[in-house]
């Protein structure tokens, strides 16, 4: 098995016809994802490289049966975009925008509690389970079926750690990039949690970065929950301390959110940090195979 | 987007907060004639405050109380020009170029009260304390039932019991109930209509004849949210920033001045801090975070080549790339291109993977440029580590 998306995965791409939704919807095709639907306000009749394209996601699920949303639509309408796509019951919406308004996001989160669609994202690579489904904008080809499961906010970074297990030999179950952005729809804690539950994942690499408190309360969830091995990197290090005007952000997140932080939480929670990207690979193999 | 102090009261007077008269004034010469002309013998105290993006002025020298006119005039001067360094300003500090002068007012008790959207409970978040003033962070962190949080749900708003809730824990019933209650709707409203990553007053004061006035105010917009807010862009400064990440800014890269020797070139946030980190686990010091971004086209890429270039500390640069939306070939024609029209001098180690690497690599290589090319991240960081710029 896997988390979230599989073989029978049913894809439609909301902004199908722009140019960076347009070359990685055939990216995607490529990778062997069923892509079923486009949608574009206005073009509907049209077709990209044989998938039919709608005015609405409602046609579109109507007439695919598509299950997962791919995002495209630029930053202003993306909110919007989410919205529709959960209204029309779409069961997995991967958000790939980078620049939404953080007033809109809460909004869509809190929307969201209240149907069962899941969201990752905004600006976020996606979601690949390898050899069976690619949703997003990751290297298709640099991973390889296996039983590690990859969690991560960053983009590229994540491409860097996979390259890396599959050079060492580890394939991976689910690879899941939940966005750099402060407010995101699914979280570490979530994946964290399906990992926990899925046969096929016998080990989780969680990538954080500086900033925010996600990945302290990840460290929590998994002292209590989680008994897989888990391994863990942070970056920014020698990131300076951001520019922040006032003091409410330092009464919200107190002594948390700096690199130290987060490696003394994840590692006091039994997670084993590795601070050398140039060895993560080698690292985690040395952790998973005990 | 930071706004000043100035700007922050303006755009909250709009939303009838109340805010203690003042003037703003470029120039001390200016700031003199204020004085004379609109506060007079009569109106002393004044408040004379630096008008910089960052808070702790108060401890640093940015603000100073004057009671008369030889006072204001010492105050105006050493405050205007001087270089103001507190635990919110960056590097040696800012150049204070701007002063706001207001009128005093009788403060009776100081509350601290911010509201912001947080992540982490999914809410706008009011924070609120009768503990407020300067030291609020230690409040925070030594007394923090002191600190009282409020979450407002975002599709369902402000309701009149979370009011109910910060009003009576901060003392306030009555008469003062109402006006606060007020005050806090108005602020609320002005985060709402603002897209306000932060709208800050530190201290809301009340005074003896029972008046609130925002003796401070601090705010900031989402950037991601100008399109919608053109009238805020307009209250955009850039003279606390660094030019070249201003210049950075103009082509769309995500450019930060560090102080190191070994520029980078990163696609990817986090690959870019991590980028950071493995040039100064090779010994030598990060010149610079640049995020050159998913979508960066060739001409993107030059540019942030050229500002690397510019930057006179830089001895070296590592450029670390892992291709997803961004081809590797795309950014290594960029590379060629930027590298022959400044006509370079530096080594230069790439290090490149991912989507059309092959290609990528390629074309580095047929341009007859002297670039050193690595396998992976660990080859990169040993190939750092012989140029010898530790």
């Amino acid at each position: 098995m896997s988390i979230f998306v599989n073989q029978d995965t049913r894809l439609l791409v909301q902004g199908i016809t722009g140019k960076e939704g347009q070359f990685h919807t055939l990216q995607c095709q490529e990778y062997g994802t069923q892509v079923v639907a486009g949608v574009t306000p206005g073009k509907a009749g049209q077709e990209v490289a044989g998938i039919p394209v709608f005015n609405t996601v409602h046609d579109a699920v109507q007439e695919t049966r598509a299950n997962a949303s791919m995002i495209f639509v630029p930053p202003p309408f993306a909110a919007d975009a989410i919205m529709e796509a959960a209204d029309a019951g779409v069961d997995l919406i991967i958000c790939i925008t980078e620049g939404i308004p953080i007033h809109d996001m809460l909004r869509v989160r809190a929307a969201l509690q209240r149907t069962s669609s899941r969201l990752i994202g905004p600006n976020c690579p996606g979601i690949i389970t390898p050899g069976a489904c690619k949703i997003g904008i990751m290297p298709g080809h640099i991973h390889k079926p296996g039983s590690i499961g990859v969690i991560s906010r960053s983009g590229t970074l994540t491409y860097e750690l996979v390259d890396q297990l599959t050079k060492a030999g580890l394939g991976q179950s689910t690879c899941i990039g939940i966005g750099g952005d402060p407010v995101n729809g699914t979280g570490f804690i979530d994946c964290l949690a399906a990992f926990a539950k899925d046969e096929q994942t016998t080990g989780i690499v969680m990538l954080g970065e500086i900033g925010g408190t996600a990945e302290e309360e990840a460290a929590a969830f998994i002292q209590e929950t989680v008994d897989k091995p888990v391994v863990g990197f942070i970056a920014g290090l020698t990131a300076p301390s951001g520019r922040h005007m006032g003091h409410a952000g330092a009464i919200v997140s107190g002594s948390r959110g700096s690199a130290k932080a987060k490696i003394q939480a994840l590692e006091a929670s039994g997670v084993h940090v590795c601070q050398d990207l140039g060895r993560l690979g080698k690292f985690c193999a040395e952790i998973f195979s005990e | 987007m930071k706004l000043h102090e100035y700007q922050a009261k303006e755009l909250f007077s709009r939303y009838d907060l109340p805010i203690p008269e003042g003037w703003l004034a470029k120039t001390p010469e200016k700031a003199m004639k204020y004085v004379r002309e609109h506060v007079g013998k009569e109106g002393f105290p004044i408040a004379i405050k630096a008008q910089v993006h960052a808070g702790g002025r108060g401890k640093s020298g940015g603000i100073l109380i004057a009671s008369n006119m030889e006072d204001a005039c010492k105050a105006v001067h050493s405050i205007h020009g001087m270089t103001l360094k507190t635990p919110q300003t960056v590097g040696e500090g800012t150049t204070v170029n701007k002063l706001l002068l207001e009128k005093g007012v009788a403060i009776e008790r100081e509350f601290y009260l911010s509201i912001l959207p947080d992540s982490s409970t999914g809410s706008f978040l009011i924070i609120a304390s009768a503990a407020g003033g300067m030291d609020i962070e230690e409040v925070a962190a030594t007394r923090p039932e002191k600190i009282i949080r409020v979450q407002v749900d975002p599709l369902v708003g402000l309701q009149a019991y979370q009011k109910r809730r910060l009003a009576y824990a901060l003392g306030l019933s009555g008469e003062l109930f109402a006006s606060f209650s007020s005050l806090l709707s108005d602020l609320y409203r002005a985060v709402m209509e603002n897209d306000l990553l932060l709208a800050e007053i530190n201290p809301l004061a009340l005074t003896s004849d029972e008046d609130f006035f925002l003796i401070d105010a601090k705010a900031e917009v989402d950037s991601n949210a100008l399109y919608r807010q053109k009238a805020l862009l307009a209250l955009y400064d850039s003279s606390e920033d660094d030019p070249l990440e201003l210049e950075a800014r103009k082509y769309g890269l995500h450019y930060i001045r560090l102080h190191g020797n070994i520029g980078t070139i990163v696609n990817g946030a986090g690959l870019a801090m991590a980028s950071m980190d493995i040039i100064q686990q090779a010994g030598a010091e990060p010149a610079n975070f640049l995020d050159v971004g998913g979508g960066a086209n060739e001409n993107m890429i030059e540019h942030g080549f050229q500002i690397l270039l510019s930057d006179p500390h830089v001895e070296a640069i590592l450029i670390n790339i892992f291709g997803g939306i961004l081809r590797c070939d795309i950014l290594a024609a960029g590379v060629v291109a930027a590298a022959q029209k400044v006509g370079l001098q530096l080594p230069v180690v790439v290090r490149m993977e991912g989507t059309n690497a092959a290609e990528g690599r390629k074309i580095l290589a047929e341009s007859g440029l002297d670039l050193i090319t690595a396998t992976d991240v660990d080859d990169a960081s040993a190939k750092l580590k012989a140029l010898g710029f530790a």
